[in-house]
């Protein structure tokens, strides 16, 4: 469409100047102002992102591929796949659970159980390990209880688990709460008063309906899971192959001057990122139809 | 007796949405559930199905008391005002739904899908999906649904509500039909009273939870148990009168004060056929012009204005308007032929004390 329209606008322009619409601006503001964005949006995302395929390359794909082997990359590997097998189905269930709470019931508190679910989004993640080593760590308020029965929180698996959890939590509430408030209660109603459990009505009628825009957010809080950075190196102590992350991991290779090593497992979450963004962007689209039909009205329409 | 409730009364809060409702549903009956919005109707039609629970009252369904039976075991089978459909799933997946769950071998069930597909005109939509239907193509869906497990009782909530006017016409008659065919006791919700009286073989009416009347559509047009229904079940011409020097007067118009103490008011109510209109000024008791003529097909709704300014409706057949040659502007003289006391100075008065009294021509007493 707005293309169409700019060509036509172009043409009109080209042609004469006079029969402009009044409402449309010159030709060349236009040109100034698509110009300023392609320019940075290549000099602040696409270069960089070149860049960090060109440095993971630099010495060759053997080189790189070498770089993978080192027995503390592969041990961030794994901690990094745990993390996000513990993050994202736990915060799946919770965010399908909260948002069904906050859609389908009304109760005090309502308004604050969604300020809640969008906290992590508002606060900084550095802040969030900070919460957890106050909470757990050996100067804070469980840690010595834990320390005493021998659980280690802060500086191992679990705190980075935890924050991670935290740091992820509203993304697939987020995506749900208004696709389930669009459609409203009556499909699930129809299926109990067809004999039904409230399990079934859910299973049957409720999730098939809101598939995408689980997935979008499912998709959304694995990429958050993997890549989170903050809060996880507040918590993780950077325990060289026990406790560093991916992104942790190659933060440490940078900065002991390793950048092929660095750069190579930064192009794979680069990777992992353009992989994401194109499932997204197909979701989004599937999740809008969604949403679109669920508040589709009831319209009029003629009998055949 | 297929349902039937006794003093069923749904309180939110302080709020009594429904007080104190008793009525009966024979078996194979078809019945209107009528009353304005927020009457209270659609609530208790949700407690029969068991989506809402009654604070008090029994609710019993082919002589079992229902009340702590969960929705899913009351075998009712239930329409909702937007359908509910299961967009994810086809027309024929939305029909097999309750007999799925209810584990009805295969063959069974592809056969009582195909029966109901057949049964509503539905041929070859099966594969279809409910954003793929008309309105009324929808409807029929979520009836046959609903139908489908063969349930005791069909409720229904809005079932024309919405559709356009052209459809909504030939649902109803469609309904009429299937409920003929398949005498399931079924109950619907509406708030237009006129639906309520071409559809249903008797009608409960409400208004603001309270059971106003149950009857025939005849009966409760014809012998209003109240003000309410009077003013409600069809076009009535309300009128305020006071009583001065014995008779009850508003303006021009005058009536029998009826027991009526001097200085009183009264109300009293007719409906617009009981206006008798002549051409001739001076034929009938009052001088009026014919301000509007609107036409309703075979009859045609007449607007007179008296000459101090009281509107009275009238309604006469098309026929009838043509012999008298009637056309707007005219100077007309009209009577009122029978009128029904409504209530003397705000009270409302009972069926016995609202009698219909008829005007006689010889205007006796008046």
């Amino acid at each position: 469409m707005g293309a169409t329209t700019t060509r036509r606008a172009v043409a009109t322009a080209a042609a004469g100047g006079t029969a402009r619409r009044g409402a449309e601006d010159p030709a060349w503001v236009r040109w100034l102002l698509v110009g300023a964005c392609v320019a940075f949006a290549g000099v602040f995302l696409v270069l960089p992102l070149l860049n960090v395929f060109g440095q993971a390359l630099a010495k060759g794909w053997r080189a790189s591929m070498g770089s993978l082997a080192h027995p503390d990359t592969v041990e961030s590997f794994k901690l990094t796949a745990l993390v996000t097998a513990v993050c994202v189905p736990v915060n799946t269930v919770f965010g399908v659970a909260a948002a069904w709470l906050v859609a389908r019931f009304e109760f005090r508190g309502k308004a604050l159980l969604v300020t809640l679910i969008d906290l992590p989004f508002s606060v900084s993640p550095v802040v969030t390990g900070m919460l957890f080593v106050l909470l757990f760590g050996l100067r804070g308020y469980l840690g010595p209880w834990l320390d005493a029965r021998d659980v280690q929180v802060i500086f191992a698996t679990p705190g980075i688990v935890l924050a991670t959890l935290f740091v992820t939590v509203p993304f697939v509430a987020r995506e749900l709460i208004p696709v389930l408030q669009a459609q409203g209660s009556d499909a699930e109603q129809a299926a109990l008063t067809l004999g039904a459990s409230g399990w079934q009505a859910f299973w049957h009628v409720t999730l098939p309906s809101i598939k995408w825009g689980l997935l979008y957010g499912v998709i959304l809080c694995n990429a958050r899971a993997v890549g989170e950075f903050g809060a996880v190196a507040v918590v993780s102590g950077r325990v060289s192959g026990v406790t560093d992350t991916v992104p942790l991991r190659i933060e440490k290779l940078d900065n002991e001057y390793n950048p092929v090593a660095a750069f190579t497992l930064a192009a794979l979450l680069a990777l992992l990122a353009l992989v994401t963004l194109g499932i997204k962007t197909w979701l989004e689209h599937r999740q809008q139809a969604e949403l679109a039909r669920a508040q589709e009205p009831i319209e009029s329409t003629h009998e055949h | 007796m297929s349902i039937e409730l006794k003093d069923v009364s749904k309180r939110f809060g302080p709020v009594a949405a429904v007080d104190r409702v008793s009525f009966q549903v024979a078996d194979g009956e078809l019945v209107a559930l009528l009353g304005p919005s927020g009457g209270g109707k659609t609530t208790v039609l949700r407690m029969i199905a068991g989506l809402e629970e009654p604070t008090e009252g029994d609710i019993l369904v082919r002589g079992e008391r229902v009340n702590d039976v969960p929705v899913q075991r009351r075998n009712i089978g239930f329409v909702f005002q937007g359908y509910a459909l299961f967009k994810t799933m086809s027309v024929a997946d939305n029909i097999a739904f309750g007999l799925r769950i209810k584990k009805w071998p295969a063959a069974e069930r592809e056969a009582r899908v195909e029966e109901l597909l057949r049964l509503f005109g539905l041929e070859g939509l099966g594969r279809r999906f409910p954003h793929q239907l008309s309105g009324g193509q929808r409807q029929r869906v979520a009836i046959a649904r609903a139908l489908a497990p063969k349930p005791s009782v069909l409720l229904l909530d809005e079932p024309f509500g919405a559709v356009d006017a052209k459809i909504r016409q030939e649902l109803r008659d469609w309904l009429v039909r299937m409920h003929d065919e398949l005498s399931v006791t079924t109950v619907f919700v509406t708030h237009d009273q006129e639906e309520a009286m071409e559809v249903a073989s008797r009608i409960v009416i409400f208004s603001r939870g309270r059971l106003e009347q149950v009857g025939a559509p005849r009966v409760v047009y014809e012998e209003p148990a109240n003000e309410f229904v009077a003013r409600f079940i069809g076009v009535l011409n309300v009128l305020e009168l006071r009583v001065e020097g014995g008779v009850a007067r508003r303006n021009e118009l005058t009536f029998p004060a009826h027991g009526v103490a001097e200085g009183q008011g009264l109300r009293i109510g007719f409906r617009p056929y009981a206006v008798q209109v002549s051409r001739n000024p001076r034929e009938h008791r009052y001088r009026a012009t014919l301000r509007h003529v609107y036409f309703l097909g075979v009859l045609m709704r007449l607007e007179l204005v008296t000459p101090s300014g009281v509107v009275i409706r009238s309604r006469i057949t098309k026929d009838e308007f043509t012999r008298l040659g009637l056309a707007e502007g005219d100077d007309v003289s009209f009577q009122v032929r029978e009128y029904r006391v409504l209530a003397r100075d705000g009270d409302g008065l009972g069926p016995e004390v609202s009698a219909v009294h008829h005007v006689g021509t010889a205007g006796e007493g008046i």
